[in-house]
């Protein structure tokens, strides 16, 4: 089973490497960017039947820093 | 009587070496070094290091793999009976990716790797690692990261403040941590993480010997426990 855990910063915790990445777009003449915040996105292949509770240990024990970010998990169906 | 102070080595680690010299410089007493990978600590430790660096790479976030290795239960199991702890720089980021310190370190927020000697204040001199300093002395360790932006929520940074758990703090801003936060302790005391460098600084040549009290508070508090 293929699964997608999306790890991002927590609102309220300032993101210098979207703050750079927000300047460089604006130095290539994107206009009208509000803001950008830089994630992460890990792609897991496990063993059908694992079980949700599994996954939310994974992503807390070591996926995301629970101090500073937030995650999402996102099973996809397997073709 | 012999002191036995031991450094981690992870993979990537880079100051393990020095913090091994400074150890052994201000001691007499040779440092144990302990590979990563070894599931137990030598018994009757008095100090455990753990070194800068870049362990794994900085792999997922700057400590965080190397605060899952074996070595680190057994360094998780040794603070919690106790024995005192310096995490230095990717060790203060092991320290807090283990959750023996509270908090994390972020990028610096002028996203610059930032490398010179900073003035600090020593803002608890009453720790087994800061007990030979003055409070509100000014002392100069060197830093050397990228990622020493110290972040907690507003509880834990007045928690910590309250507590006199703030060790040091930058006496002018370095990498945008929260209340300039350099150093922190856990609650009982026994493990302290930094992002500066004491091992750095321990003898004129190396251009300042600030560091030196740091280690030489270490065995003074050994000495009288």
């Amino acid at each position: 089973m293929k699964v997608r855990v999306y790890v991002s910063l927590k609102p309220g915790v300032l993101d210098p490497q979207g703050r750079a990445v927000h300047h460089a777009l604006e130095g290539l003449g994107f206009t009208g960017v509000e803001d950008v915040r830089v994630g992460r996105l890990i792609e897991l292949d496990i063993a059908e039947g694992t079980d949700d509770a599994a996954l939310d240990e994974m992503c807390r024990k070591l996926l995301a820093n629970m101090v500073i970010e937030n995650y999402r998990i996102e099973k996809l169906e397997t073709a | 009587m012999a002191f036995r102070g031991a450094v981690i080595t992870f993979p990537g680690s880079n100051c393990d070496r020095d913090m091994a010299v400074a150890l052994e410089k201000v001691w007499g007493e040779p440092a144990i070094r302990v590979w990563h990978g070894d599931p137990d600590l030598p018994e009757n430790l008095d100090f455990i290091a753990i070194p800068g660096g870049f362990s794994y790479g900085d792999y997922l976030r700057c400590g965080a793999i190397a605060s899952r290795s074996p070595v680190m239960r057994a360094v998780v199991a040794a603070a919690g009976r106790g024995v005192p702890v310096l995490g230095v720089c990717n060790g203060f980021q092991v320290l807090t990716e283990s959750g023996l310190l509270p908090g994390a370190l972020m990028r610096n927020a002028q996203l610059n790797f930032t490398c010179r000697p900073v003035p600090l204040t020593v803002e608890n001199a009453q720790s087994l690692f800061t007990a030979g300093f003055e409070e509100g002395a000014v002392v100069t360790f060197p830093v050397a990261h990228h990622d020493g932006n110290y972040f907690a929520d507003e509880q834990t940074l007045d928690r910590l403040e309250g507590e006199g758990r703030v060790a040091f703090r930058y006496a002018s801003p370095v990498n945008g941590s929260q209340r300039g936060i350099a150093g922190v302790l856990n609650a009982q005391g026994n493990v302290l993480g930094m992002m500066p460098h004491p091992e750095r600084a321990i003898e004129p040549e190396l251009g300042g010997s600030d560091g030196r009290v740091l280690f030489e508070s270490a065995i003074g508090a050994l000495v009288d426990a």
